[in-house]
């Protein structure tokens, strides 16, 4: 399945920001954090749960699909580019058609800016920022292989389920360890809503 | 498979780089081409995180004009490239537009500061040391260190105070951190340091983490704790608040505040009643478990069960997973160090370990974690009231005469010891200390009960601070001396681990801007003591170190700047060249008392200083955020890191009936001031916590109560009784408290007008989705 990517734990999140800290240095947007850090039960828990760009796969990408000026570039190896500058005309058509949340618009700049996976640095081989500084591997960045060889027997979701649509995705998301690969609704991990299994 | 492709630390060691230089780039960590760096001269300086006691390593990133201006994750071994938000964001406050450039004086607290040379300055001060001592006495004046300082600088605030100043009143801001585990293991095992490094961890069957909110106040330490966990470890965690780390345990014992000897105790009984003691252990190491035993045996189950609100099966849960594990370790912290007894609670989780045969083996031990970068590293060589370089002590006559001899003076001139740094508080409000220098540190948001330190403060005649933000306590100086950062200065620190780590310089220090090194030396030679202070650098002060501290227990003898850069960190003792270090203690079954045996300790519960009434029914407890360092002078000036956490919340479970976001009124006998409410299951229904990083009118430490304990003289941050009560109106909860000075978040604009956060406090923030 699918090659070297970010896989996400949220049981593992801390909320300490650590990654969306890290991806403010990234050189290609400085000064602008690409992730999300979502607190899903606020007023009952302290839980966080990060959202880094899902690289969409299946269908090719939401955001790029739409944009008018196709300055979204899907590279052959599935990374979901943020925007090109020399085209992007900041109309936020990708921030409406993302079904993640995950695109944003610099009004001011009028432009996109989204997460490219650190494609500076995963080029060369190198983690992408907010997984290279997680101090708790909430955000893990390799194969399924090595993801399994440090935390056996760990399952993952990589397809999401939106209504009727169903999208795949390049990245992943760990999902319960007695629960079998499984499409899981919204682009949250759940398994069971009010007791009943929605898989 | 290779690391680098498994998104993992790159095989190799980038500490070798000697600082400004690539090397490390050549020898594969980051390809050489794919800096824009390489055009524009980009280096990178390997160094540590100026922050917590985990001591993360780091490259500072600095441009072609010799300024930092970014970080890079770095390869170390401590934290394989991991960082958390205040790392990452360290840097700014290198360059950051609020540092001080230029020494401040005034005469008198109601005149606002005037920038003055540094000879006018330290002429002022010197006259000002010489009149008070002249006046009333050497030992009027006094000297308050720091924990963040270099070892280096430390050693030498120790020095300066004893023989400079002549003075017994020295002490440092550790004391208000981990002095409870250090004189409790001091006691126990006759060295004062955690007994194995944190890689032990991996190698744990199980972990026990008790007051530590390990994921927001030491977060890189939480991939150890998650790796065992991968490896099939279980996690139990003792704390009132569910953490971050306790959403995941295996067993989260939520116990009351100012319990954990009592619950400690509790659990060595039902090791005993369960058969898991390791006698065999405990007859060939220890003294002292009779008696031990003999105390235990009143604290059964169910008797603690009701003193710590928790569930009796709880306890005894605890004692089959510890006891019965293969090797299990415990980790602690301010949680269960910040209390009257802090002391007697580390003694009761020693005497759990050493009943279970848990010490001196890969994944068994015990630790206690540092909560400042240099916490270990800052008492170990004389910055403590009493204490000597090498962590010898000022009570013991051979001890003060071998120092005497390395420093050159007369035994009769070492002034014997002083007191704590609260204490020394309590000396300036009636009046026996009546000067003070202050380096580094920040008492009028860390010290407990404010009202009294300011009034303390307020008494003494004369205060210098040195510092490179105008702190809220520099806001109160009649004169502020203008230092370097981390990232300006070359040293040494000690993290949690006890490993010596070596700190590198990235830039030069903004014009108008000294070392503490020079500025201490400087104020000797003033003082007539030129001859005892000749350190033209930190290199030079290190080298008197490693003497200092030969033949000791803490002994740096064979630790030097260059094997440091070569191994990328030695625990100590490490007593010549060519010795590896000691990164686990007592695997060779002896310990640093002159039997060699572990001295376990009996230890009775008593119920914390401040008592429960109908008035105050609730628990008040304190504790750190993971934007935050300690009491923010630094942080709370990064743009990230302000709109991470802008602003403290009160903590409170739904049952006290209140809604996110409610202004709550929370009221000790001290005092009462208004925060939001965040509203969390994660909280026992008795208890409340605020953290502690702002300053007055919002500080937490408004409440907190100034008990300490008796024999570490830490003060009880974790318990006081409190009442919580709805206020009347939002706007009674204060707008966040500005740093004196404060001019500009360098890096993003935050908005801090509104009175309330939107929805959620902050910290826990809302989604930054646009
Ligand atoms: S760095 Fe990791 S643990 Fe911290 S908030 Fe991000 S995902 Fe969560
Ligand atoms: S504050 Fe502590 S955990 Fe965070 S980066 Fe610095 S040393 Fe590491």
């Amino acid at each position: 399945m699918m090659g070297r990517t970010i896989f996400i734990d949220p049981g593992r999140c801390i909320g300490c920001q650590a990654c969306v800290s890290a991806c403010r240095e990234c050189d290609s947007h400085r000064g602008k954090s690409m992730i999300h850090l979502d607190y899903p039960e606020e007023g009952r828990s302290v839980a966080s749960l990060p959202t880094v760009c899902m690289h969409c796969e299946d269908p090719v990408a939401p955001c790029a699909e739409v944009c008018p000026a196709d300055a979204i570039l899907v590279t052959a190896d599935g990374v979901v580019q943020q925007a090109d500058t020399t085209r992007c005309i900041g109309c936020a058509n990708c921030v409406n058609a993302c079904p993640f949340g995950v695109p944003k618009i610099d009004l001011q700049a009028k432009l996109q800016m989204k997460c490219n996976l650190c494609y500076d640095r995963t080029a060369y081989g190198l983690a992408p920022m907010c997984a290279t500084v997680c101090p708790t591997g909430a955000l893990f960045y390799g194969t399924l292989e090595e993801l399994r060889a440090e935390r056996p027997g760990v399952q993952v979701a990589d397809s999401f389920t939106f209504g009727s649509t169903t999208i795949s995705t390049g990245v992943a998301m760990v999902v319960p360890a007695d629960k079998v690969q499984w499409p899981v609704p919204g682009g949250l991990p759940i398994v069971e809503v009010n007791g009943v299994d929605v898989r | 498979m290779t690391h680098a492709q498994a998104g993992q630390p790159l095989p190799l060691d980038p500490s070798v780089a000697p600082p400004g230089t690539r090397n490390f780039r050549d020898a594969g960590g980051i390809p050489a081409d794919r800096w824009h760096a390489d055009q524009n001269g980009e280096t990178l300086v390997p160094t540590h995180c100026c922050f917590c006691g985990v001591q993360c390593g780091m490259y500072l990133r600095v441009d072609h004009a010799g300024k930092v201006f970014g970080v890079e994750p770095r390869n170390h071994d401590i934290n394989r490239m991991r960082l958390c938000p205040k790392g990452i964001n360290a840097y700014q406050q290198v360059n950051h537009p609020d540092r001080l450039t230029s020494p401040l004086m005034r005469r008198n607290r109601d005149e606002p500061f005037r920038e003055v040379s540094w000879e006018e300055a330290l002429d002022f001060t010197v006259s000002e040391i010489r009149r008070i001592q002249g006046e009333y006495g050497n030992d009027a004046f006094g000297l308050l260190g720091g924990a963040s300082l270099f070892s280096e600088k430390t050693y030498l605030v120790g020095k300066f105070a004893r023989v400079a100043l002549k003075t017994k009143h020295v002490d440092y801001n550790g004391r208000l951190c981990m002095v409870s585990a250090a004189g409790a293991n001091k006691l126990a095992f006759g060295i004062d340091r955690a007994g194995n490094p944190f890689s032990d961890i991996l190698l744990s069957d199980c972990l026990l983490i008790a007051g530590s909110n390990v994921g927001e106040c030491f977060p890189v330490m939480t991939q150890y704790l998650w790796g065992a966990r991968d490896r099939g470890a279980t996690l139990i965690v003792v704390d009132p608040r569910e953490t971050p780390i306790a959403r995941t345990a295996d067993l989260h014992v939520a116990l009351k505040p100012g319990t954990d000897s009592a619950f400690f105790n509790s659990v060595l009984h039902a090791v005993v009643a369960e058969g898991l003691t390791d006698e065999a252990y405990l007859a060939a190491h220890a003294t002292g478990w009779e008696d031990v035993r003999k105390t235990v045996a009143a604290y059964p189950p169910a008797r603690a069960a009701e003193i710590c609100g928790v569930p009796e099966e709880q306890i005894v849960q605890v004692a089959r997973m510890f006891a019965g594990a293969d090797k299990a370790m415990a980790w602690h912290a301010r949680g269960v160090e910040h209390h009257s007894q802090g002391v007697e609670n580390c003694l009761s989780i020693i005497n759990l370990c050493v009943a279970a045969g848990h010490i001196g083996r890969p994944g068994a031990g015990y630790g206690t974690i540092t909560g400042q970068g240099n916490g270990q590293g800052g008492r170990e060589h004389g910055q403590k009231s009493d204490l000597l370089p090498g962590g010898r002590s000022i009570s013991n006559p051979e001890h003060r005469r071998q120092i005497c001899e390395i420093w050159g003076i007369d035994e009769a001139d070492l002034p014997a010891a002083g007191t704590s740094m609260m204490e020394m508080v309590w000396q300036m409000q009636r009046r026996e200390i009546r000067g003070l220098i202050g380096i580094c540190n920040n008492p009028f948001v860390s010290l407990p009960n404010y009202a009294t330190v300011k009034d303390g403060y307020d008494t003494a005649e004369f205060h210098a601070q040195f510092d490179f933000f105008l702190s809220e306590t520099a806001a109160n100086a009649h004169v502020v001396f203008p230092v370097t950062v981390w990232a300006e200065d070359e040293g040494v620190m000690a993290n949690a681990e006890a490993r010596v780590v070596k700190h590198n310089k990235a830039q030069e220090p903004p014009a108008g801007v000294r070392t503490d090194t020079w500025v201490i030396c400087e104020l000797a030679r003033r003082l007539g003591a030129a001859d005892k202070f000749d350190f033209p650098d930190s290199r030079s002060v290190f080298e008197e170190l490693r003497l200092a501290s030969a033949g000791t227990v803490n002994d740096y003898y064979g630790i030097t700047y260059e094997r440091l850069e070569e191994t990328g960190g030695i625990a100590w003792p490490c007593p010549d060249t060519e010795h590896p270090g000691t990164p686990r203690l007592f695997e060779n079954g002896r310990t640093y008392h002159p039997d060699g045996k572990i001295h376990m300790q009996v230890v009775e519960w008593h119920p914390p200083m401040d008592p429960y009434t109908e008035e105050y029914p609730l628990s008040l407890t304190t504790g750190r955020t993971v934007a935050h360092f300690l009491s923010g002078n630094q942080t709370r000036r990064l743009g990230a890191l302000v709109e991470q956490t802008p602003r403290p919340w009160v903590e409170v479970h739904p049952s006290l009936g209140f809604r996110n976001g409610d202004p709550v009124r929370v009221v000790t006998r001290r005092g009462s001031e208004v925060l939001p409410a965040l509203v969390t299951e994660a909280i026992r229904p008795d208890t409340v916590f605020i953290p502690y990083h702002w300053p007055a009118p919002t500080a937490a430490n408004v409440l907190t109560i100034d008990a300490l304990d008796p024999r570490s003289k830490i003060p009880e941050y974790k318990v006081c009784a409190a009442r919580v009560e709805p206020a009347e109106r939002i706007d009674e909860v204060p707008a966040p408290p500005t740093a004196p000075g404060q001019v500009a978040y360098p890096e993003t604009q935050v908005s801090r007008a509104d009175p309330l956060p939107p929805t959620a406090p902050q910290g826990r923030g809302t989604s930054e989705r646009s």
